[in-house]
């Protein structure tokens, strides 16, 4: 072997390492990242939850008080907006495994779906605005439970078409051939065998419209005193953490931490939870 | 009836896209009458004489996103690559879900994670340097000028990356998973090394999916609001240096829409959405191009 061959074998394997270096870094950056973030959201969140977080309703800014009408507010918010996408996306779903069409409807439809899915959430704040805001002529709950759950729907017509396309044809065609109609072959034979799909892609849908805080400034925005009509505008955590975490008074920035740490905790919990639920109950 | 019920539904699904689009337009209207093309080109932003020009937000929305892809391209290839060549699978099945897990933060908690800790992170540790640096070398003193405040455009583009790495990685880890095994078999038996079984054959075997991959990444940077709200600053001149504040299109909308008065200032508004919606419509449509025929191969 001539000295050439060496230097050459040195310097590709220089390079290997090199890049392996490297991807060890990548993944480095991207775990301290998370790491930090996680860091300072306990860091600042523990700080400030006690329990009068639970039982006070939200102060104006610079003064004391707690986050329960808060939470209150986005937990109705939260859960009106999936309860009214989960079934909408399902269906629309179905139609795509169960009935597909000759045509590009089928196409068209995932097209849509898709751009819905990555469109910026603002644009879907300010459509709703613009239709439902100013129909009303006032902020309303209302309005941010519609605009949640028109972000939500392209999230579960998703993940449903994804569980319900792989389930095998020869089980709809044996319902099929027995006589079933074809309503309940979808209810009792391909819901039934998807269940645990579907129910994780409303969850994991759940948890991201939870967060999502640009819609709701315009259709939602926010109220300090308690109220639960969702007619009025609503107190929610999105909004006051925008709102008070921008504020130059420490305890309002605090309730803004201490909103921050309740809804990502449950953002996190929720995602663990139902991966570990879903990956076992594929491994079944 | 089951069937024409779904299929009603669908119909609505289509018709939601060209009544979103419709609105935004009706609801501009007013703007794009007043100010036609000039919107796009002209450079002044002033509610109190009702002029409005979106260039300077629409250049902070595009070179924001640009540095989001510059940093977080790279950064999510290599995780990729960790994922799927360096490490046994069982422990990149949890690592990948810890990955995954960035993506389901919400955004706004990256905004006040990047403007109480990273921004001051970046004013004391980086920026200073990275100015000094640069300081005598033409066009480059330009670009990297400005103060070590922490928020401002650079600041911005990196809390974008950090928001896109968990997406890119994960479609670029679908997109490589994809690829057979015998090609990798074959590289490593003739003696290459993962450098080169990377560079030389997975990375042009799978071009067209991690191009889509990107511009997906490019998509949501694009659009994304409220982590870019807390720390661009909010100010409308023109490019003046990457640690200078600047705006984009989102976080404009966000600052200032509730304060919107009168008919032409929230329609200026509207159709910076408008302009917002039809960058990313015209994006993500080349994404799922790519991503198609990278699928196809």
């Amino acid at each position: 072997m001539s000295m050439f061959d060496d230097k050459k074998r040195m310097r590709r394997h220089t390079l290997n390492t090199i890049f392996t270096v490297i991807c060890y870094i990548s993944v480095a950056i991207g775990v301290a990242v998370l790491a930090s973030t996680m860091y300072t959201l306990f860091s600042k969140g523990i700080m400030a939850i006690n329990l009068s977080l639970f039982i006070e309703n939200l102060p104006p800014l610079g003064a004391d008080g707690g986050l329960k009408n808060a939470i209150l507010g986005s937990l109705i918010i939260t859960v009106s907006a999936v309860v009214i996408s989960a079934p909408i996306g399902i269906l629309i779903a179905t139609n795509l495994t169960e009935f597909p069409t000759k045509g590009k409807l089928g196409s068209a439809v995932r097209f849509v779906n898709d751009i819905l899915l990555s469109a910026p959430s603002i644009i879907i704040g300010l459509f709703v605005y613009s239709i439902v805001v100013r129909a009303l002529g006032h902020f309303s709950a209302l309005a941010g439970i519609i605009a949640l759950a028109l972000i939500a729907i392209p999230m579960i017509v998703r993940t449903s078409e994804d569980v319900m396309k792989i389930i095998p044809s020869n089980l709809r065609e044996a319902a099929v051939s027995l006589g079933v109609p074809r309503w309940k072959v979808t209810v009792f034979v391909i819901y039934k065998t998807a269940k645990a799909g579907l129910i994780t892609g409303v969850i994991l849908a759940m948890a991201r419209v939870a967060g999502e805080t640009a819609p709701l400034l315009f259709t939602v925005l926010n109220n300090q005193f308690p109220n639960y009509n969702i007619l009025t505008p609503m107190a929610n955590l999105p909004v006051v953490m925008f709102q008070y975490a921008m504020s130059p008074y420490e305890n309002s920035q605090q309730l803004a931490w201490a909103a921050a740490f309740l809804i990502t905790m449950a953002i996190l919990f929720t995602n663990i939870l139902t991966r570990f639920f879903f990956s076992r109950s594929r491994n079944k | 009836m089951f069937k024409n019920l779904t299929r009603t539904l669908v119909i609505c699904l289509l018709a939601l896209i060209v009544l979103m689009f419709l609105t935004l337009i009706v609801m501009s209207w007013p703007a794009i009458q007043k100010f036609g093309f000039s919107f796009i080109y002209s450079t002044e932003w002033n509610p109190v004489t009702e002029m409005f020009g979106a260039l300077p937000i629409i250049l902070g929305t595009l070179i924001t996103s640009f540095i989001a892809i510059l940093i977080a391209v790279p950064i999510s290839f290599c995780i990729a690559i960790f994922l799927t060549q360096i490490i046994p699978a069982k422990i990149s099945i949890v690592l990948a879900q810890v990955i995954e897990l960035m993506a389901a933060i919400p955004s706004i908690i990256y905004g006040m994670w990047g403007l109480f800790v990273f921004a001051p992170f970046l004013s004391e540790y980086i920026q200073p340097y990275l100015i000094n640096a640069f300081a005598n070398i033409p066009v480059l003193n330009f670009i990297f000028g400005g103060y070590s405040i922490g928020i401002g455009v650079f600041t911005a583009g990196i809390i974008l990356s950090f928001m896109i790495i968990p997406l890119i990685s994960s479609v670029v880890r679908d997109v490589v998973n994809a690829v057979p095994s015998v090609m990798k078999e074959a590289a490593y038996s003739t003696g290459a090394t993962r450098f080169e079984f990377v560079f030389k054959i997975l990375l042009p075997y799978c071009k067209h999916g991690i191009f889509g991959a990107l511009i997906l990444g490019l998509g949501r940077a694009l659009g994304e609001t409220m982590a870019v709200t807390f720390i661009i600053g909010n100010s409308h001149q023109l490019f003046e240096g990457l640690f200078m504040p600047g705006t984009t299109i989102s976080a404009t909308i966000a600052n200032e829409f509730a304060e919107a008065m009168g008919k032409i200032y929230p329609a200026a508004l509207i159709e910076l959405s408008l302009i917002l919606f039809v960058i990313t419509f015209i994006v993500l449509s080349i994404s799922r191009y790519f991503l198609k025929r990278g699928g196809n191969q």
